[in-house]
């Protein structure tokens, strides 16, 4: 699957519900559903720090693909990453340096993406896009 | 109820909007406070008829705009009780009138050896400047703990103090715990002893009746905007004796009497500390927010908001896995809180989902947080615009958390 059409698949789960709870229901559940970061990479070496939390994430780089796990601290952040993962996981360097992530803002959750929000979401995406990068440098 | 809420309420136009379709629950009053339409007016009619730069001009304008500078100054004098107008330096707020005390005092007294005392209940802003004047004097900062419950351990207080402390500097009110700390008790310990001692008032000024007379503190720091006034505008209450010694922090306009080539000479009490042209409409606003409060009663919004919080107390209470962090018996009107494993930041985001504003994270008191060992605490923080349905009402979004997060 394309990044565009991840993208649309999570918009569609969202598009049913109008209440904000009903919506951070399913980013919970999203939480849930991200697989397991390994215990060796939850160290400060892969910390991006948030005011208020905490994600972890590595990355691997497979058959010109690059592979994420990831998690945070606290679950609301997990969901939103999960969401990332899995649209970024499994892409090519290229692919995911030219993402432009709108899924976020069509879904109504801009507000956690902003660089001044302080949950490290933002620092996230740049990091995970860095780390694109880095991958297609080495080749 | 001293006095009617709905008035009250009506005076704030902010709070009767609605967000995400439910009526909006300001809880976030220990960050800022509303304001009333009386400091919004003060503030657009001082643009609409009174605006000029003040203390120089000879013209009407000028004129009208320095006396009501210099009338809100004594209004200010009056509400916390000091002995003279030219003690109360206008400053951008707490912050400021902080790290002015820090830097000013650190220059001219601090010695290396020396010993400031702060406490780990501090806001960063009452920590930082001291942490950064110690290390650049060579002085040696000593943080005093708390007990369990919140209240500040006195007996940590006096055993760190020595022939070596020039100074003590600790906050009234905690903005995380919401202690009210027994100031005039530890500033007459330390007069004992010959130390001066700095109060942050910043939460305290709006909550409880001031009066740096009686409390006899050498200094006493405050900002507008967590009194119902503008942003960018504070006050720094000094001793005359202390104003005096302590070195100018900026330089400019207006602070100074002579400057020739050679040498510079400063102008006297208040001035010399208020370098530029001054925030004249923070003072205009501030002025207004505190003739608002002068009308309520200090006593008043004492006696209502202790009523929230005790109605708060028993509601969050009652809620299973409910930790509260700060039960000081002398407390703010405020509640800190975690509940079960649930992060601060997962709560705080579907409350506000809820319409309801509260503050999660380490407001800016890293060292208390980490001293508890968590993430940080939801902060519902009170004021006398606030309702006992309110908090009802964030009693339900926090049961909504718990199942959510369940």
């Amino acid at each position: 699957m394309t990044i565009q059409e991840t993208e649309n698949q999570i918009i569609d789960e969202f598009a049913s519900f109008d209440d904000w709870l009903d919506k951070y229901d399913i980013i919970l559940d999203m939480g849930k559903s991200l697989p397991p970061i390994d215990p060796k990479f939850k160290t400060d070496q892969y910390i991006i720090s948030g005011c208020q939390s905490k994600v972890w994430l590595h990355a691997e780089y497979r058959d010109g693909k690059v592979f994420f796990t990831a998690d945070s601290d606290a679950i609301i952040t997990k969901g939103i990453v999960s969401m990332l993962v899995k649209v970024l996981s499994g892409q090519t360097p290229d692919a995911i340096q030219s993402a432009d992530l709108n899924f976020i803002n069509s879904i109504g959750l801009k507000e956690h993406l902003s660089p001044t929000r302080s949950n490290g979401l933002a620092s996230m995406v740049k990091q995970m896009k860095l780390y694109a990068m880095v991958f297609k440098m080495k080749g | 109820m001293p006095f009617n809420i709905s008035d009250i309420r009506a005076d704030f136009p902010i709070l009767s909007q609605t967000i995400y379709k439910r009526p909006l629950i300001y809880f976030d009053n220990a960050a800022t406070t509303q304001k009333p339409v009386q400091v919004i007016r003060a503030i657009s009619n001082y643009y609409e008829q009174d605006n000029c730069n003040i203390h120089r001009g000879v013209h009407y304008l000028s004129v009208k705009a320095t006396e009501a500078f210099e009338e809100a100054r004594n209004e200010i004098r009056e509400f916390i009780n000091a002995h003279a107008t030219h003690e109360v330096v206008f400053t951008k707020g707490a912050s400021e009138s902080l790290n002015l005390v820090a830097s000013s005092f650190g220059k001219k007294f601090l010695k290396p050896g020396d010993e400031v005392i702060t406490t780990i209940m501090e806001h960063h802003s009452n920590f930082v400047p001291w942490q950064m004047i110690c290390e650049e004097k060579g002085a040696v900062l000593k943080v005093a703990g708390i007990l369990p419950d919140g209240q500040l351990d006195l007996e940590h207080l006096y055993s760190l103090i020595s022939d070596r402390t020039r100074i003590i500097a600790l906050t009234h009110v905690s903005n995380v715990l919401g202690t009210i700390n027994p100031v005039k008790e530890i500033i007459a310990h330390a007069h004992s002893k010959g130390i001066p001692v700095l109060i942050d008032g910043a939460q305290g000024v709006s909550h409880i009746p001031v009066d740096v007379t009686d409390l006899d503190c050498d200094f006493y720091c405050f900002s507008g905007h967590k009194m119902y006034g503008p942003m960018g505008i504070g006050v720094l209450y000094g001793k005359e004796r202390w104003l005096e010694e302590l070195p100018p922090y900026q330089t400019g306009g207006e602070m100074v009497k002579d400057v020739t080539v050679e040498r510079t000479t400063f102008n006297e009490l208040p001035f010399k500390f208020e370098a530029g042209t001054p925030n004249v409409e923070g003072v205009i606003g501030l002025r207004a927010a505190n003739q608002y409060l002068r009308n309520l009663g200090m006593d008043n919004i004492r006696a209502y908001e202790d009523e929230l919080l005790k109605h708060a107390v028993e509601r969050f209470s009652a809620i299973e896995d409910m930790r509260f962090y700060g039960t000081a018996p002398e407390k703010a009107s405020l509640v800190s809180f975690l509940v079960g494993d649930i992060h601060p930041f997962d709560a705080g985001t579907i409350i506000d989902k809820m319409g309801i504003a509260v503050r999660t994270g380490h407001h800016c008191a890293q060292p208390l947080i980490d001293h508890f060992g968590i993430p940080g605490t939801v902060r519902a923080s009170f004021a006398f615009y606030n309702t006992i349905e309110e908090i009802d009402k964030l009693a339900e979004a926090v049961k909504r958390v718990k199942t959510m997060f369940k």
